[in-house]
C-alpha cells in the first residue's frame, strides 16, 4: 500500500509533462487528459484513506523511501514520503477540490486557445502541492514549496498579454521569495542544529534543544508561512493574484496553496510548542491578518478582490489557531478543510457570474442576478452562509472552535485574541452579506450604461461606452461548471457537521498534532451565542446599507478608512515608500560603493600595473650596452645574495 | 723549498708517472641521439657543397626529418632499454649522463625540432619572388640588405638552405646540454647550440636589418654571459679540483679529501664555491631568460625569423632548464640552503617582471617573449622545489609549454600583410571575424599560456605550483598565482581583440599554409589538448623519468 504514495505525486506530474511537452497535437484533448490525471490522483488517494482508517490510530503513518537524493557524508537527503493523518487530510482536499476545479475549468476555459497549457500548469501545481504535503523531510518539502510557487507564478500570469497579469505574477513571485528565504534559512538552521532534515528526527529532538534555537527556527518558519499564506506583512500579493483565471484563484489562492503556511506550522508543531515567543508571533500575525483581510474585503468592489480579502482573513484565523498550540492545531486544519470547500465554491460562483456577465468583475455593475443564474445563486448562497458561520453549516463549527480556543489561551492575551476573532466574525458577516446583496439582489444595474468613474480617472472608458451600450445577457453556466459548484456546496454545508460528530476530526488528527481541550474563561455556549449575535449584527448592518438603499453605480468617496481599505490598507504604498524606495537608495549606495571602492581598487590596480609596466618598459631601450650593464649588475646582485645567504 | 716544489709542479710532471693517455671508451649506442643529429648536420654541410641548388631544399628537408626522427627513435629505444630508470649510467668517460631526465628532455627537444623543421620548410606564405617559392629566410645571408647583391640573389631565387644543417647543429648541442655531466662538456654544448642560433637569428627574409641587429645583440650578450659561465667554471674547478659533477658534489658535501698540490690555496674555499656557483647559475639563467638576464629575449624574439623564434623559444628553454636542473640537483644539492633563497628571488622577479611588462606590449612577438619570461619564472618555482615532484613537474611543464609556444609562433607566421608578417597587435583586431579557425586556434594557445583548465598549461602550472607548495614555498606559489592573474589579463586581451573588436579596413590577411605548417599547428593544438584533458599518463612518464644519475 505504501508504494502507492509516490504515484499520488507521479500522476499529475506525468500529466504536466505530457501536456507541456506534448505540443499542439494534444490541444483538442488536453483538458480531458489533465482532468484524468487529477482524478487518477484522487482515485489513488481514496484507497489509501480507507487503508489508514482500517488501522489503529497509532499505526496510521505510512512511509515510502524512493531513493537517496544527496548522500554526502553527514549530509543525507532522501526522496521519501510520509503519509499520516495530516498529510492524508491535505491529499484528499487537494486531489478532491483539485479534480472538481479541473472539471470546472473545462467549461470555464473553453474559449481560451492556450487551454492545454493551462491544464498542464494545473497538473504541475497538483504534483508540487502533493509533494509539499507528502514529503517526509523539510528539504523535499522545500522542493514542493518552490514548485507551487512556480505554478502559482505561471498561472497568475497566464494571461500574460495583460500587463496587469504579468505584473501581478511578478509581484507574487517576488514577495514569495522573501518568505522562501525564511524557509531556506530555517532548513539550514535545522541542519546545523539537528544534523538532519527528516521530520521524525528533527521533531523528536526538540526536547534537547535550546529555546533560543527553536525560536529562531520558528520565526523563520513563520516568515515562510507569511509569504505563502499571504499573512501580514507579506500579504500584498494575494489581491493582485486575482488577475489569474478564476479557477486558479479558487484552487491555488483560496483552497490549497495559500494554506501551505498553516500546514508548515502545524507540521512543525513540536518546534513551536518549545518556543513560546515564536508562538506569540504566530498568533499576533494571525490576529492582525484576520482583521486586516476582513477590512480590505469590506471596501472592494471587485468581487474576486473582495473574496481575496476574505481568504486572507480566514487564513488569519487558521494561523491564529495554529499559533495557539495543541488546543488549536486540529481546529486550524479543520477550518482549513471547510474553508477549502466554501471558499472554492464561492470563487467558482464568482467565476460563474463573470462567465455570464462578459467577464465583468465590478459588483456595482451586477445586481438582481439570482433570477438569471439560479444554480450559481443557490451554491454561492450556501457558501456564503457557511463562511459567515450560519449555525449548522461548515464554517460555524470550525470558526466557533477557533474563537473558543482563542479565548482559552487565557489571561489578557486570551481576551484580546478572542475579541479580535469575534470582531473578525462580525466583519466577515458584513462584507460577505455585502457581496451577496450587491451581486444577486437589488436593482439590475448592468442594464444601464456605466458612467465613467471620477474616482478612478486613470481607467480608460470601456469600448462600449463610446458606442451604443449593449447590456450583457446573464445566463447560467454549463453543467461542467455547475456540477463542481454543487458538489462544493454540499461540502460547505455538511463537512463541518460531519467532522464535529463525536469530535471525529480532532480524534483523527490527534496522533499527529496532539490535542488538548482548551478551557475558555466563558462557557462554550456563551461564546457560541456571542458568535451568532455578532454574525447577525454584521448581516444586519450590511442589509441596512446595501439591501435597503440602492447601491450607487459609482463608488462614493467614503470615509478615510474606506479609502485606505480600497487601497488594501495602503500596503503597496507602505511597501513602495519603505522597501522600494529604501531598497533603491540602498542599491544606489551599493552601486556607488562598487564604482568608487571596488571598481576603483580594481581599476587602480590595473592602472598602477599599467603604469609600472610602462615604466619598466623604458629599461628595455634597445641598446646592447645597457643590457650588458644590467646583466653585470644582475650578476653582482646574484653573487652578493649568495654570499649573504651564507653569512646569514 | 716546499713552495718552490709546488710552483714547480705547475709546469713539470712527476717522473715516476710516464704519461699515457688512455684511449677513451665511448658508448656509441647510448650517445646515439646526439651522434645521429650531429652526424646528419655534417652531412648537411656536405650536401650544401655537392647537391645542385634546385634539389638542395628537398634533400636537406629529408635529411633533417630523417635525422630527427632517427634520433627520437634512438631516445625511445634507450628509454625502453631501461636507461631512463634502472640502467641509468654515465657515458663517455664521465662526460655525458644517460638517465631519465636526459632522455625525457632529449625526446622533447627532438620532437620540438621535428615540428619546428616543418615551419622552417614552409614556402607558401611569402608571395613567390620571380616565380620561385621562397621561405622565411634571406635569399643570401651575406648580401648587404637592400644592396645589388641581394636583389640579384632574390631574382635568381636563391634560398638559404643552410638553415637545416644549422638547426641540426643547434639541436645536437641542445641534446648534449641537459645531459652534460661535467662543466666543460656543459660549456662546449652551450656554444655548440648557441652559435648556430646566432646565425639563424640573422637570416630573416624581411626586415633584415632588424633581424641582423637582433642577432648581433644576441651574440654579444650571449658571449658576455658565456664569459661569466666560464669564469664560474674556473672558480668551481679551483674550489673542487675537478670539473665533473659528481666530483664537485662530493667536495661540496664532504669537503676536499685529497688536495691537489697545485690548488692547495683554493681548494675547499667556500668563497670560490659560492661565487663560482652564482656565476654558472647566471650563465644558465641567461639562457632560460630569467630576470635580470632576460634583456635579450624581446629584441631577439622580435627580430629573428618567426620559425626560428618558435624553435628557439621552445627548444632552448627545454635544454637550458634541463642543464639548470642537473646543476642544482646533482652538483649543488649540498649547497641548497644557499641557493634556494637566491633562486626564490630570481623566480619572483621573473614571474612578476615578465607578466607586468607584457601588459603594455604592442607587438605580438614581443608579447610572447615577455610571456616566455613569465613562464620561465613559473618553471623556476618547480625547479626550486628540490624534490622528485619538482623534477617531474618541470619536465612535464617543459614538454607542455614548448608545443604551445611552437604552435603560437606558427600561427603568427600566417597573419600577414604587404610588409610580411603583421605582428602589430592592433592589426589583429577582428581577426576572429575574418578567420575564425585561425583565431580560435590561437585562442587555444593563449588559454594554455594563461593556464586555463582543460589545456596543457593548466596541468603544467598546477604540477609545478603543487611541487613548490609541498616543498614549503607557499609564498612563492601565491606570487605565482598573482602573476598568472596579471598574465591572464594580456592573454585574454588578445582574445578580446580578435573576437570582439571590429576588423580594420586594411587589416592583415591569413595566408593559407602548406601542410607543413598545418601539421606544426595541428600537433601544437593536439598536444595542448591531450596534455590538458588527460595529463596523467604524461605526468606518470615524467615521474618515472624524474631521477638523476650521479
Amino acid at each position: 500500500m505504501e508504494n502507492l504514495i509516490a504515484l499520488l505525486v507521479a500522476a499529475p506530474l506525468a500529466g504536466a509533462a505530457l501536456l507541456l511537452c506534448g505540443g499542439r497535437r494534444l490541444d483538442r484533448a488536453g483538458h480531458w487528459i489533465g482532468t484524468l490525471f487529477a482524478l487518477a490522483s484522487f482515485a489513488l488517494a481514496v484507497p489509501l484513506f480507507t487503508e489508514l482508517l482500517g488501522r489503529d490510530a497509532e499505526q496510521r503513518t505510512l512511509h515510502q523511501h524512493l531513493f537517496s537524493w544527496i548522500p554526502v557524508g553527514g549530509f543525507q537527503a532522501d526522496v521519501a514520503f510520509q503519509l499520516d493523518q495530516l498529510s492524508m487530510t491535505f491529499v484528499l482536499l487537494i486531489t478532491g477540490v483539485g479534480s472538481l476545479i479541473h472539471i470546472y475549468s473545462v467549461g470555464y476555459m473553453e474559449h481560451d486557445e492556450r487551454r492545454r497549457r493551462f491544464f498542464g500548469y494545473l497538473n504541475l501545481f497538483l504534483a508540487a502541492m502533493l509533494l509539499l504535503v507528502l514529503a517526509d523531510n523539510y528539504l523535499l518539502l522545500y522542493v514542493g514549496w518552490e514548485g507551487v510557487g512556480l505554478a502559482s507564478y505561471l498561472l497568475i500570469g497566464f494571461w500574460q498579454h495583460k500587463p496587469s497579469a504579468a505584473t501581478a505574477a511578478k509581484k507574487a513571485f517576488l514577495v514569495n521569495r522573501v518568505g522562501d528565504m525564511g524557509l531556506s534559512i530555517a532548513i539550514m538552521l535545522m541542519f546545523t542544529t539537528f544534523g538532519t532534515f527528516a521530520f521524525g528526527p528533527v521533531l523528536g529532538a526538540v526536547g534537547e534543544t535550546s529555546e533560543g534555537k527553536l525560536t529562531a527556527i520558528g520565526l523563520m518558519l513563520l516568515l515562510a508561512a507569511c509569504g505563502k499564506s499571504a499573512q501580514v506583512p507579506l500579504q500584498s500579493w494575494l489581491g493582485d493574484a486575482m488577475e489569474g483565471p478564476t479557477p486558479v484563484s479558487a484552487l491555488i489562492h483560496a483552497a490549497t496553496m495559500v494554506t501551505a503556511g498553516v500546514y508548515l506550522i502545524t507540521r512543525s508543531g513540536a518546534i513551536f510548542n518549545g518556543a513560546p515567543d515564536a508562538q506569540t508571533a504566530v498568533v499576533v500575525v494571525g490576529a492582525v491578518t484576520l482583521l486586516f483581510g476582513a477590512i480590505v474585503g469590506c471596501a472592494k468592489d471587485d468581487i474576486k478582490k473582495a473574496l481575496a480579502g476574505s481568504t486572507m482573513s480566514q487564513i488569519g484565523y487558521m494561523i491564529l489557531a495554529a499559533g495557539l498550540g495543541p488546543i488549536g492545531y486540529a481546529f486550524a486544519i479543520m477550518h482549513l478543510v471547510t474553508h477549502g470547500f466554501f471558499k472554492a465554491g464561492l470563487f467558482l460562483g464568482a467565476g460563474s457570474v463573470m462567465h455570464g456577465m462578459n467577464d465583468e468583475v465590478d459588483m456595482r455593475r451586477y445586481g438582481g442576478l439570482r433570477k438569471y443564474m439560479p444554480v450559481t445563486f443557490i451554491t454561492f448562497g450556501l457558501g456564503y452562509l457557511a463562511i459567515i458561520g450560519f449555525p449548522g453549516l461548515s464554517g460555524f463549527f470550525s470558526k466557533d472552535k477557533i474563537i473558543e480556543a482563542a479565548f482559552a489561551k487565557g489571561g489578557t492575551e486570551g481576551w484580546i485574541l478572542g475579541g479580535a476573532a469575534l470582531l473578525g466574525a462580525a466583519i466577515t458577516a458584513f462584507y460577505m452579506t455585502r457581496v451577496m446583496l450587491m451581486t444577486f439582489f437589488g436593482e439590475e444595474r448592468w442594464r444601464k450604461a456605466p458612467t465613467p468613474s471620477p474616482a478612478e480617472p486613470s481607467v480608460e472608458p470601456a469600448a462600449e461606452t463610446r458606442g451604443e451600450y449593449t447590456p450583457p445577457h446573464p445566463h447560467e453556466s454549463p453543467k461542467s461548471m455547475t456540477i463542481p459548484m454543487i458538489l462544493l456546496a454540499v461540502g460547505s454545508v455538511a463537512a463541518g457537521g460531519l467532522f464535529s460528530i463525536n469530535e471525529a476530526f480532532v480524534k483523527w488528527l490527534e496522533p499527529v498534532t496532539d490535542f488538548e481541550h482548551g478551557h475558555p474563561p466563558l462557557s462554550a455556549s456563551a461564546i457560541t451565542t456571542a458568535t451568532i449575535v455578532v454574525m447577525v449584527l454584521g448581516v444586519a448592518l450590511a442589509y441596512f446599507q446595501y439591501g435597503r438603499k440602492p447601491v450607487p453605480a459609482v463608488a462614493p468617496r467614503g470615509s478615510l478608512l474606506t479609502r485606505a481599505a480600497r487601497r488594501d490598507l495602503l500596503q503597496d504604498d507602505f511597501n513602495h515608500a519603505v522597501l522600494v524606495r529604501g531598497g533603491g537608495e540602498l542599491t544606489r549606495a551599493l552601486v556607488q560603493l562598487d564604482h568608487s571602492v571596488v571598481d576603483g581598487a580594481v581599476r587602480g590596480t590595473a592602472a598602477s600595473m599599467g603604469g609600472l609596466s610602462g615604466r619598466l618598459r623604458q629599461v628595455q631601450n634597445g641598446f646592447a650596452r645597457s643590457y650588458a650593464v644590467q646583466m653585470l649588475g644582475g650578476a653582482a646582485v646574484l653573487i652578493a645574495a649568495t654570499l649573504l645567504m651564507r653569512g646569514v | 723549498m716546499s713552495s718552490v716544489a709546488s710552483v714547480h709542479s705547475l709546469w713539470t710532471m712527476a717522473a715516476e708517472a710516464p704519461a699515457r693517455i688512455p684511449a677513451p671508451k665511448i658508448e656509441y649506442a647510448q650517445l646515439a641521439p646526439a651522434l645521429i643529429v650531429l652526424g646528419a648536420a655534417v652531412v648537411g654541410v656536405v650536401l650544401e657543397g655537392f647537391v645542385p641548388r634546385r634539389s638542395r631544399y628537398y634533400a636537406q628537408l629529408l635529411l633533417s626529418v630523417l635525422a630527427l626522427a632517427a634520433g627520437f627513435a634512438a631516445v625511445v629505444g634507450l628509454a625502453a632499454g631501461g636507461f631512463g630508470s634502472t640502467k641509468a649510467k654515465i657515458a663517455a668517460m664521465g662526460a655525458i649522463a644517460v638517465d631519465g631526465p636526459a632522455l625525457f628532455l632529449q625526446g622533447t627537444i627532438l620532437l620540438v625540432a621535428l615540428v619546428a623543421t616543418f615551419t622552417f620548410a614552409e614556402r607558401r606564405l611569402d608571395p613567390a619572388a620571380h616565380g620561385k617559392r621562397v621561405d622565411s629566410f634571406a635569399a643570401q645571408a651575406a648580401a648587404v640588405p637592400g644592396g645589388d647583391a641581394e636583389r640579384a640573389a632574390v631574382k635568381a631565387g636563391f634560398t638559404t638552405t643552410e638553415v637545416f644543417p644549422l638547426a641540426l647543429f643547434a639541436v645536437g648541442g641542445m641534446l648534449v646540454f641537459p645531459a652534460a655531466n661535467d662543466l666543460l662538456t656543459l660549456f662546449v654544448a652551450l656554444e655548440v647550440f648557441s652559435l648556430p642560433l646566432y646565425i639563424l637569428c640573422a637570416l630573416a627574409r624581411r626586415q633584415r636589418l632588424l633581424s641582423q641587429e637582433a642577432a648581433v645583440k644576441y651574440f654579444l650578450l650571449g658571449a658576455f654571459s658565456s664569459a661569466f659561465l666560464l669564469f664560474g667554471i674556473a672558480l668551481l674547478y679551483g674550489y673542487a679540483g675537478t670539473v665533473t659533477y659528481a666530483g664537485i658534489a662530493e667536495v661540496v658535501s664532504d669537503g676536499a679529501k685529497q688536495i691537489t698540490p697545485a690548488l692547495a690555496d683554493t681548494m675547499g674555499n667556500d668563497a670560490l664555491l659560492l661565487i663560482g656557483a652564482a656565476l654558472v647559475l647566471m650563465g644558465l639563467l641567461f639562457k632560460v631568460g630569467a630576470v635580470p638576464f632576460h634583456m635579450w629575449t624581446p629584441d631577439v624574439y622580435q627580430g629573428a625569423p618567426t620559425p626560428v623564434t618558435g624553435f628557439m623559444a621552445a627548444a632552448t628553454k627545454v635544454a637550458a632548464f634541463g642543464a639548470l636542473l642537473r646543476l642544482l640537483y646533482v652538483v649543488l644539492p649540498g649547497l641548497r640552503w644557499d641557493w634556494r633563497p637566491v633562486m626564490w628571488g630570481v623566480a619572483i622577479v621573473t614571474m612578476l617582471g615578465g607578466a607586468v611588462v607584457a601588459i603594455t606590449q604592442t607587438d605580438i612577438k614581443r608579447l610572447l617573449a615577455y610571456s616566455s619570461i613569465a613562464h620561465a619564472g613559473f618553471i623556476l618555482a618547480g625547479v626550486i622545489a628540490t624534490s622528485k615532484d619538482g623534477i617531474s613537474s618541470v619536465l612535464f611543464y617543459l614538454a607542455a609549454y614548448s608545443f604551445v609556444t611552437l604552435g603560437a609562433f606558427a600561427v603568427v607566421t600566417l597573419v600577414r600583410d604587404a610588409g610580411g608578417e603583421a605582428t602589430q597587435l592592433s592589426k589583429w583586431a577582428g581577426l576572429g571575424r575574418r578567420s575564425p579557425l585561425t583565431a580560435a586556434v590561437f585562442a587555444v594557445f593563449l588559454l594554455a599560456f594563461a593556464g586555463i583548465p582543460l589545456t596543457s598549461g593548466f596541468a603544467g602550472k598546477f604540477a609545478v605550483f603543487k611541487a613548490a607548495a609541498e616543498s614549503g614555498a607557499g609564498w612563492l606559489v601565491v606570487i605565482g598565482v598573482i602573476s598568472s592573474a596579471i598574465a591572464a589579463f594580456f592573454y585574454i586581451r588578445v582574445i578580446v581583440l580578435m573576437f570582439f573588436n571590429e576588423p580594420k579596413a586594411d587589416g592583415p590577411t591569413v595566408a593559407v599554409p602548406s601542410p607543413l605548417t598545418m601539421t606544426a599547428i595541428g600537433v601544437g593544438v593536439a598536444v595542448t589538448l591531450v596534455l590538458g584533458l588527460a595529463p596523467q599518463y604524461f605526468l606518470d612518464l615524467a615521474g618515472q623519468a624524474g631521477v638523476f644519475v650521479r
